[in-house]
C-alpha cells in the first residue's frame, strides 16, 4: 500500500532556504561594495519589502483590508521624535517607538475588528485621519510644518547612513522570519483556515479574533518599525507625508501584483515596487497613474498576483508555509477524500 | 449659538446628499465605492469645466454631467465591479481604491494642483442670505443644498417603495438568486442602482463646488464624510443618513468652536463615539468587549 506523502518543503524550497540565508549575508556585507546613494536604495527597499509583506500578513492572510495602514507608518515616525526628543538615543528610539505603535494599536484592534470589510477599511482610514489631526496639534510637530530628528546629527553621515542600513536589513529579515514562523506554525494554520472561510474556522474552534488581533498588532508594529526607519533615512519629520494614504496605495500595490496572500509574493512585489520606482518614479502623476491603474488591473484579472499565478501554474514552493499531499502516481485514491492530486496541490496555497 | 445650529443643520444637508450614494450602493451591492469621493470631485471639476471654457451655468451643466454620471455609474458596476464582487468581499475595496488613485491623479494631471470652486458662476446665489427670526442670517445656497437632500431622500425612499424598478433593486439587495428565480434580471437591476447613485454623487459634487473650493485630491476627505454621516445614521433607512449628515456636522460645528482646528476632529471623534456606542448597546458591553477579546473570542 503505497500511502500518500505528506510534506513539508520540497527540495526547492530547501534550496531557497539556504539560498535566502545567503542573499541575506550578501546584503550584510554588501555596503562595501556599494556607493552611497546605492545604500540608501536599498535601505529603502527593505522598508517596502516590511511594509508589503505586513499588509499583506493583515490582508492576505487575516482577510482585513486595511486601506488605513499610513496611521502606524505615521504615529512610528512620530513616537521616534517624541522619545528622541526626551533625551533617548535616535537609534534605540526607533525600536521602542514602534513596540509603543504596537502597544497603541491593541485598543484600537478590540474597536476595529468588530467592524467588517469595507467598514473596517475606511474605519481605519478614519482613525489615520484622526490620527494626523491629534499629531499636528503637538507643539513639538509645528502643525504641517514639522521637525526634524536633530538628534541622529550628532553621527557622522557615513556612520548613519550605515547604520540605518544595517537595522533596515535586520528589521526587515526578523519581521520576515517571525511571519514566517507563525505561519508554518499552529497559528498559521488557523490563519489559513480564517482567510479561506472565517465561519467555518471559527465552527471548528479556530480562535478568529484573537488570531485576527495577533496579526493586526504585529502588522502595525512592523508598520511602526518602517515608518520608524523612513524617518532615519529622510531626517525630517512632515505629518502630511508620513499620514498619507499614498503609503497604503503602495503597501496595496505591491501585493496585488505580487501576490496577495503567498509569503514570497509580497517580497516579489516589494522588489518590482522598487523597480518601477527607480525607473519611473521620476514622470511623477503618471506613476501614480500607472501604480492605480496596474493595480486595478490585477485585482480584476490577476487577483492572486503574480507569485499565486506561476505557484499555481507550476507548482512553485520556495518558502513554503503550508502542506503539500503528494499522492502516489498512477494509483486510483481508494478513500475518495482527494479527488486528484491537481486539485489537492492547487489547493494548498500561502 | 442658535445661529452655528442651524447653520450645522443646513451643512448636514450636504453630508446627506453626499452620504446617500455610498449607502445606497452599499445596502444593494454591498460594495464600499473608495472612488466615490472622487468620483463627486470628477463632477465638481466637469461642471467648472463647463462654466468656465463654455461659459454654461452650473446649473445647467448638471443636465449634461448627471447623465454622464449614470452613464459613469453604470460602466462602473458592469465593467468593474461586478468582475471584482465575484472575487470576495475584499477585491472591490482594492478595485475602487485603484479606480481613486487613477481618477485622482488624472484630475491633478488635467487640472493641476490650484483649488477651484464654482462660486464665482452661479452669480449673487453663493454669498445671498435671508435672515430669519431672531437675527440669524441663512445662506439661500445652503437651504437650496438642504432642500435638494430632503427631495432627493424622499424621492429615492419613495420610488424604492412604491415602483416596480425599486421593488425589483430591493429584491436583488435581499438575495439576488432568487431575486433571478422570480424574474428579476439582477445585472440590470444593480447596474441602475449604480447609475442612480452615481447621479447622486454627481449632485453632491455641484453642491461641493458652488459651497466651497475643491482640488484634485479633495475626494477623500469627502468619501469619510460620506462613509462617517452614512455609518452614524446607520444603515437600513435613507432617513437615517439626513440624521448621519445633521450629527456630523454639528459635532463639527462644536469641534470648531472647542479649538481652531477643531472642526474635522470634532467629526471624526463623534464618529468613533457612535460607534462605540452601537458596539456597546449591541448587547457586549465595554467590558464584554474585552473579556471577549481576551479568552472568550469565537
Amino acid at each position: 500500500m503505497s500511502a500518500a506523502v505528506i510534506e513539508r518543503g520540497t527540495a526547492a524550497s530547501r534550496i531557497a532556504g539556504i539560498g535566502v540565508a545567503a542573499i541575506i549575508v550578501l546584503l550584510a556585507i554588501a555596503p562595501q561594495f556599494l556607493s552611497a546613494g546605492a545604500v540608501d536604495r536599498m535601505t529603502a527597499l527593505f522598508i517596502y519589502v516590511i511594509l508589503a509583506a505586513m499588509w499583506n500578513a493583515l490582508a492576505g492572510f487575516g482577510g482585513l483590508v486595511s486601506v488605513g495602514q499610513q496611521v502606524f507608518f505615521g504615529l512610528g515616525a512620530y513616537f521616534t521624535i517624541r522619545l528622541a526628543n526626551a533625551g533617548l538615543n535616535p537609534f534605540v528610539s526607533l525600536f521602542v517607538s514602534a513596540v509603543i505603535v504596537g502597544a497603541v494599536s491593541w485598543p484600537i484592534s478590540l474597536f476595529m475588528l468588530r467592524l467588517k470589510n469595507g467598514e473596517f477599511a475606511i474605519g481605519l482610514w478614519v482613525i489615520a485621519a484622526l490620527t494626523h489631526l491629534l499629531v499636528n496639534l503637538d507643539r513639538l510637530i509645528q502643525g504641517e510644518t514639522g521637525t526634524s530628528l536633530i538628534s541622529l546629527n550628532v553621527y557622522d553621515a557615513s556612520t548613519r547612513r550605515l547604520t540605518i542600513y544595517w537595522l533596515a536589513l535586520a528589521s526587515m529579515t526578523a519581521l520576515l522570519a517571525v511571519l514566517f514562523r507563525l505561519l508554518r506554525g499552529s497559528t498559521g494554520a488557523a490563519i489559513r483556515a480564517i482567510r479561506d472561510n472565517e465561519d467555518a474556522a471559527a465552527s471548528v474552534g479556530v480562535r478568529v479574533t484573537g488570531t485576527k488581533r495577533l496579526l493586526f498588532v504585529l502588522a502595525a508594529f512592523g508598520i511602526g518599525v518602517a515608518g520608524a526607519l523612513w524617518l532615519a533615512t529622510a531626517i525630517t519629520f512632515q505629518p502630511k507625508t508620513y499620514f498619507s494614504v499614498q503609503w497604503t496605495a503602495y503597501m496595496i500595490f505591491m501585493v496585488l501584483v505580487g501576490g496577495i496572500g503567498t509569503f514570497e509574493g509580497a517580497i516579489l512585489g516589494a522588489l518590482l515596487f522598487f523597480l518601477i520606482e527607480t525607473w519611473f518614479g521620476g514622470t511623477g502623476v503618471w506613476y501614480l497613474i500607472g501604480l492605480g491603474a496596474t493595480a486595478l488591473v490585477f485585482s480584476l484579472l490577476l487577483p492572486r498576483g503574480l507569485w499565486g499565478t506561476l505557484e499555481e501554474r507550476f507548482g512553485w514552493r520556495l518558502l513554503s508555509v503550508g502542506y503539500r499531499v503528494k499522492l502516489p502516481t498512477g494509483t486510483s485514491n481508494p478513500t475518495g477524500e482527494i479527488a486528484s492530486p491537481q486539485t489537492t496541490n492547487s489547493r494548498e496555497k500561502a | 449659538m442658535s445661529n452655528q445650529i442651524v447653520q450645522g443643520i443646513l451643512l448636514g444637508g450636504y453630508y446627506a446628499l453626499i452620504a446617500c450614494g455610498l449607502s445606497f450602493m452599499f445596502s444593494v451591492m454591498r460594495i464600499i465605492n473608495l472612488a466615490h469621493g472622487s468620483l463627486a470631485v470628477l463632477s465638481a471639476f466637469a461642471l467648472w469645466l463647463l462654466a468656465s471654457r463654455f461659459h454654461i451655468s452650473p446649473f445647467f451643466g448638471l443636465l449634461i454631467v448627471l447623465p454622464l454620471m449614470a452613464v459613469i455609474g453604470w460602466a462602473l458596476q458592469r465593467f468593474l465591479l461586478e468582475r471584482s464582487a465575484r472575487g470576495g468581499a475584499l477585491l472591490p475595496i482594492l478595485t475602487t481604491f485603484g479606480l481613486a488613485i487613477v481618477i485622482d491623479n488624472v484630475l491633478f494631471e488635467q487640472f493641476g494642483a490650484d483649488t477651484r470652486s464654482l462660486a464665482p458662476f452661479i452669480g449673487s446665489l453663493s454669498y445671498d442670505s435671508w435672515e430669519w427670526p431672531g437675527g440669524i442670517y441663512v445662506g439661500k445656497l445652503a437651504v437650496i443644498i438642504f432642500v435638494a437632500a430632503v427631495v432627493l431622500l424622499g424621492g429615492l425612499q419613495l420610488s424604492l417603495t412604491r415602483t416596480g424598478l425599486g421593488r425589483s433593486i430591493r429584491a436583488t439587495s435581499e438575495d439576488s438568486d432568487t431575486a433571478g428565480l422570480v424574474g428579476v434580471d439582477a445585472r440590470r437591476a444593480n447596474a441602475i442602482a449604480a447609475a442612480i447613485a452615481m447621479v447622486t454623487v454627481g449632485l453632491a459634487g455641484a453642491f461641493l463646488g458652488m459651497r466651497a473650493t475643491f482640488d484634485p485630491y479633495a475626494g477623500a476627505t469627502q468619501l469619510l464624510f460620506a462613509f462617517e454621516a452614512a455609518v452614524i445614521g446607520g444603515a437600513g433607512s435613507l432617513w437615517g443618513t439626513l440624521v448621519g449628515g445633521i450629527v456630523l456636522a454639528l459635532a463639527q460645528t462644536l469641534g470648531a468652536k472647542v479649538h481652531p482646528q477643531g472642526f474635522l476632529i470634532g467629526g471624526h471623534v463623534a464618529f468613533l463615539i457612535v460607534l462605540f456606542i452601537r458596539l456597546y448597546t449591541s448587547g457586549l458591553g465595554l467590558r464584554g468587549l474585552l473579556r471577549l477579546s481576551a479568552e472568550k473570542a469565537p
